[in-house]
């Protein structure tokens, strides 16, 4: 097939492009699933541009476009623009704080005409290829601290400006891309700290704060009787362990309050208790008036879209209600139906079938990706894929989690599935980008 | 450095995978093993919309529809979609103010949302409705929408046809949750016997709603739909004009009144005075006229003619001739020395109207003549046969007489609420008698007193057992239902078996009877009763009674009875007519039933019978304790209204349940109900003469 193809497609892993145009189509047949209102002419609002799932079908095609013009491009010129093209995905992240108009309560949106354009959607492109650029660089070593820090200043410092945009749940995909600096080096000792860290931090929402307490202090002492031996030979490992126990504490006791006083903000607060099903407990309501809140809160706020979320899943049963069948979606139950929830559409209409095979698409890209990424000569590549790998599995993960109550609420796409223009041709060029560099996978780029 | 870090590979597929499984394990749990969310789903997102069939149509003998439907129109408002409308002129339209135009608006709102629609004003008047059809396109948001009621074309036999009202959380469980909130329920009379019959079949369309709970379509293109069925009409043996004699006859009275043809058992009509029109009970002021009725101590809700317990006295005589001839202990030609009053017990009781002059020579004169003391001993000739050997064993093969001829128990009409009456057992008088007695004893029950009481319906059954010598059918209302099913025959069925009673013995003995009670009208004391060119069959009837006033045993006015059947030959009518506290059998009760002959058999009236129907169509003959009573059941209630209110007004002070809160007794508790009596206006006494419980609330 590669040879009949001619030049442009000699060496392209079309593979990724089947998956990719597979997962497009899905999601305008979910998106048509969830705003088609019967009686509405077929083929006219199809083509005509006026209603969400014909919008997104040419958002695929414009993308497709843009994506011929990528795979005709020299895989040189991503290496070469990377970091031309962080510097300008940064300047429109500072555009946005001027020009942007106030959609449901996010600032990170630019309106231009009738178009709404997300920087912080595409942004992550370009660090991921900044972040392969740097990661690339000869003279680079990983091991340093000083270059792991600088790593982490590139993809933080665009996850910074999303946080002012009020967008912490894009922020939260570059740190995905700790998981290409992972790849390429990074010590494991980091992510195991940072995993425990979030344990503990889980677990102190859960348990009480005197239990919790007892029970580091049991775990220390546990601790110190088994590594008793060890003590003498190792002289440091004993104040090691109690200042670990003291920080464990202080986080517990003194840091994951602060956090949540202070530091998030009260509905972000609130999601987080309701992903673990508990009452959020700095919630300050009188007494008075609780009962109140709670019958709201049981109407409207993040605990209705994630149940109702659940049901329209849930209703699915194995083989789902059929396309246009789904109740649930169909008639405005879930929020946010045709973008962040649009996996509901799928479990609905599917179910248990619908569902897995969707799952089972991603991670057949997921560890395609993965293959490709390993068969690179070049670091730009390897590290690009793997960047691509992470933001792609951050999405979908956090997504699908969040409409079955394993995570809480992060208004974040569903890769190539959600409604959205900026989203769609992100994520396709993404993948263009890196069938291109694959197709010249024997080349070193610098 | 490319392969310094190769085995890390490994790991970011292993969690990929990891995470993936941890998601499909939930994905699994979600869709295919817990089991809630499908039901969850269907109540987010179905609502079963029920569709009420008409009800059955109710026909009189002639195929009048005497109960029928019709429709009135709610008029409902969705609150967002009022935008824009000319407040002022609505309001004219409705002669509503604005300020009660803003308070159903927001109780809308407040009631079902603004997006849903709610009624705005229910029941619309004929004119209203009309006129804000003609108006509707200058007021979006609001709609009517039809609600089908119950008619009575012929504002007549209330009693017989029933009301339907709203089903209440008993009838609910009554039926298994087959009814549902909302839905209508016969209460009472044919309504309710023939309630399967008439209410037809609910249908039930799955519809969708969405997130605001409107609908927006069929779920499933209807494919789980079931069509509704109109409920299956109703032919009765009713005459409707007869019927609405009846009741003009019996208006201002107190009593019951049953009409039958014998030759099927066929109920031709049936009153209870005091009576209502049964129209007062459907639209708008249908609610208020229920609980004033409800409230009224004169029960214009009872049934007397099949819940009333009346003493039949001497209308008991010609039964109690015919149990003796079927004992054998006597023959027609049986005669008894009557002296005026009966000796034979020893205290010379009860006494007869008439002495001597061999006026009980025979069972057809001791009948014309109404002889007491031939009815006691011939009664307790039946109960001291030596062949039963004691008066218990006597007493009960003549109670076993009683049940045959309908008397004691239930007859089995076709309406609730019918009573059996009393034809007390032989326990009772071993209690009350230590165990000891005679025939002696009950020896009144020959004449139709002592512990006796019968119902019109049932004495009107006993005329007919009488004219057909011997046999009866159990009266009933519904001659056929229109397309009935295999159950509604098992309804019916009872009604096509005859019951045999007192068959074997000869037809001189019936002939004898029957001779009595046509001499009664001849020369006796139903004179009021002939009608030229007809020989009317009859017995007079006169109970006294009493009652417990204020603690006092007052006596009242005697009860006035008369049963009968015409022609003598062939007869086409049984009738017993009851009217309480009226005086002779031949005063007001002999008349009634004369003018319902006349009427049926000749469907016109004499001008003699012309004036007495007028005549005695307005007199008032409702007993005057009944104002007493009234006006002691008011007093309580408005007693216990004060007293409510001043314990919720004590509540609200000392507790802290915020008036709205469930529990918090209501402030407002209707205080006096607007009485029958007070509006019929019967007692000459004016309302500011009873103005003690006015004073409660001074």
């Amino acid at each position: 097939m590669r040879t009949q193809q001619g030049t442009i497609s000699k060496g392209l892993d079309w593979t990724l492009f089947w998956v990719l145009a597979a997962l497009a189509l899905i999601g305008m047949l979910a998106i048509f699933a969830a705003t088609y209102k019967e009686g509405d002419p077929l083929i006219a609002s199809w083509i005509g541009f006026n209603t969400d799932y014909s919008k997104q079908f040419y958002f695929f095609v414009f993308s497709l476009m843009i994506g011929f013009v990528v795979l005709l491009a020299d895989s040189k010129f991503f290496a070469a623009t990377s970091n031309l093209g962080y510097a300008l995905g940064i300047l429109f992240l500072f555009l946005v704080f001027p020009f942007h108009s106030r959609i449901k309560g996010t600032e990170s949106i630019i309106r231009i005409g009738s178009f709404n354009f997300q920087p912080a959607e595409f942004v992550k492109l370009f660090v991921a290829l900044a972040l392969a650029k740097y990661l690339s660089l000869p003279e680079l070593d990983f091991r340093q601290t000083r270059a792991q820090l600088r790593a982490a200043a590139l993809v933080l410092f665009p996850a910074l400006l999303c946080i002012l945009q009020s967008e912490t749940g894009l922020a939260l995909v570059y740190t995905s891309l700790f998981l290409v600096m992972y790849r390429e080096g990074l010590p494991a000792s980091i992510p195991t700290m940072v995993m425990a860290v979030v344990i503990l931090v889980v677990t102190s929402i859960l348990v009480p704060p005197n239990l919790l307490a007892i029970l580091l202090t049991v775990l220390l002492l546990i601790a110190l009787y088994m590594l008793r031996r060890t003590f003498k030979r190792q002289r440091g490992l004993f104040t090691k362990i109690i200042l670990i126990w003291l920080l464990a504490v202080a986080i517990q006791r003194f840091a994951v309050p602060f956090l949540f006083k202070n530091v998030l903000q009260k509905h972000q607060v609130e999601r987080i208790y309701n992903l673990f099903g508990k009452d959020n407990p700095y919630r300050q309501v009188s007494d008075s008036i609780r009962p109140a809140v709670d019958l709201k809160k049981k109407e409207t706020g993040t605990s209705y879209n994630v149940r109702q979320s659940k049901i329209a899943i849930g209703s699915g049963r194995f083989l789902g209600k059929g396309l246009l069948r789904a109740t649930q979606t169909r008639y405005d139950f879930v929020p946010e139906q045709r973008t962040d929830f649009i996996f509901c559409t799928v479990g609905e209409g599917f179910g248990f079938v619908g569902s897995a095979l969707l799952l089972g698409l991603y991670l057949f890209l997921l560890l395609r990706i993965v293959t490709i990424a390993e068969r690179q000569r070049s670091t730009f590549s390897r590290a690009y894929a793997y960047g691509v790998l992470a933001v792609i599995f951050f999405h979908v993960v956090v997504n699908i989690g969040m409409t079955i109550g394993l995570m809480p609420v992060i208004g974040i796409p569903l890769p190539w599935i959600s409604y959205g223009g900026t989203s769609l041709i992100t994520f396709s060029l993404m993948i263009f980008i890196l069938m291109r560099l694959d197709a010249d996978r024997q080349m070193v780029l610098r | 450095m490319s392969v310094y870090h190769q085995a890390r590979s490994r790991s970011i597929q292993l969690l990929l995978l990891v995470v993936f499984l941890i998601i499909l394990l939930q994905l699994f749990y979600l869709q295919v093993i817990d089991s809630r969310y499908r039901q969850l789903a269907m109540d987010n997102a179905v609502y079963a919309k029920v569709i009420y069939p008409e009800r059955g149509i109710i026909y009189d003998r002639k195929g009048r529809a005497i109960l029928n439907n019709t429709i009135a129109y709610d008029l409902l408002v969705t609150p967002a979609e009022v935008k824009g409308i000319d407040t002022l002129e609505l309001c004219r339209l409705l002669e509503m103010d604005t300020a009660d135009f803003r308070k159903r608006l927001m109780e809308a709102i407040v009631k079902n949302t603004s997006v849903r629609p709610s009624v705005f004003r229910g029941l619309l008047p004929k004119e209203l409705q009309a006129r804000f059809e003609e108006n509707a396109w200058k007021f979006p948001g609001f709609n009517l929408v039809e609600r089908p009621l119950r008619s009575y074309p012929y504002n007549a036999a209330a009693h017989i046809l029933g009301y339907v009202r709203e089903v209440d959380a008993k009838d609910i469980e009554r039926s298994k949750n087959f009814y549902r909130q909302g839905d209508y329920i016969g209460k009472t009379g044919l309504e309710s016997f023939y309630e399967k019959v008439l209410m037809g079949q609910r249908g039930v369309q799955y519809m969708i709603k969405d997130n605001k709970n409107r609908l927006v379509g069929h779920y499933e293109n209807g494919d789980f739909d079931t069509a509704s069925a109109a409920g299956r009409s109703l032919h009765t043996y009713i005459d409707i004009e007869l019927q609405q004699l009846a009741e003009k006859l019996m208006s201002n009275k107190v009593g019951g009144l049953v009409a039958l043809d014998p030759s099927t058992g066929g109920i031709l009509s049936m009153v209870s005075g005091p009576n209502y029109n049964p129209s007062d009970l459907t639209g708008s002021g249908g609610s208020n006229n229920y609980s004033n009725m409800v409230l009224d101590v004169t029960g214009p809700m009872l049934n007397r003619a099949i819940a009333g317990r009346y003493e039949p006295g001497s209308t008991f005589k010609p039964l109690g001739g015919l149990v003796a001839l079927g004992e054998g202990v006597i023959t027609s030609n049986y005669g008894y020395p009557c002296g005026g009053r009966y000796t034979a017990c020893g205290h010379g009781k009860p006494a007869c109207t008439h002495a001597g002059g061999g006026h009980a020579a025979n069972l057809r004169l001791a009948i014309a003549n109404s002889c007491n003391s031939y009815f006691s001993h011939i009664y307790r000739l039946t109960v001291d046969q030596p062949k039963y050997g004691g008066v218990k064993n006597g007493y009960l093969r003549w109670k076993a007489y009683m049940s045959a001829f309908g008397l004691g128990v239930k007859l089995g009409v076709d309406l609730p609420g019918e009573t059996a009456g009393n034809i007390p057992d032989t326990s009772v008088y071993n209690k009350e008698n230590a165990n000891r007695w005679t025939s002696c004893t009950n020896l009144t029950l020959g004449i139709g007193q002592d512990k006796m009481l019968t119902t019109p319906l049932q004495m009107a059954n006993a005329m007919a057992i009488i004219c057909n010598r011997g046999y009866y059918y159990t009266p009933h209302l519904v001659e056929k239902i229109e397309g009935a099913s295999d159950q509604d025959s098992a309804l019916v069925n009872p009604y096509r078996r005859k019951h045999n009673v007192l068959t074997g013995i000869p037809d001189t003995a019936y002939r004898s009877v029957i001779e009595g009670m046509s001499d009664v009208v001849k020369v006796g004391t139903a004179l009021v009763a002939q009608i030229p060119g007809i020989e009317v069959c009859a017995k007079t009837g006169t109970a006294e009674n009493y009652t417990i006033l204020d603690g006092n045993r007052i006596k009242l006015p005697n009860n006035s009875m008369f049963v009968c059947f015409a022609p003598k030959e062939n007869p086409k009518i049984a009738l017993a007519v009851f009217v309480q506290n009226a005086g002779f059998g031949a005063t007001w009760a002999g008349p009634i039933a004369r003018i319902m002959i006349e009427k049926y058999l000749n469907d016109t009236l004499s001008v003699k019978s012309k004036s007495d129907s007028a005549r005695i169509a307005a007199a008032n003959l409702m007993p005057a304790y009944f104002k007493r009573l009234q006006r002691k059941e008011d007093s309580i209630r408005a007693q216990e209204w004060f007293k409510l209110t001043r314990d919720s007004f004590y509540l609200k002070r000392t507790t802290r349940l915020h008036p709205s809160a469930p529990g918090f007794p209501s402030p407002y508790t209707p205080p006096l109900k607007k009485s029958f009596y007070r509006e019929t206006g019967w007692i000459g006494e004016s309302r500011k003469k009873t103005g003690r419980e006015a004073n409660l609330f001074v």
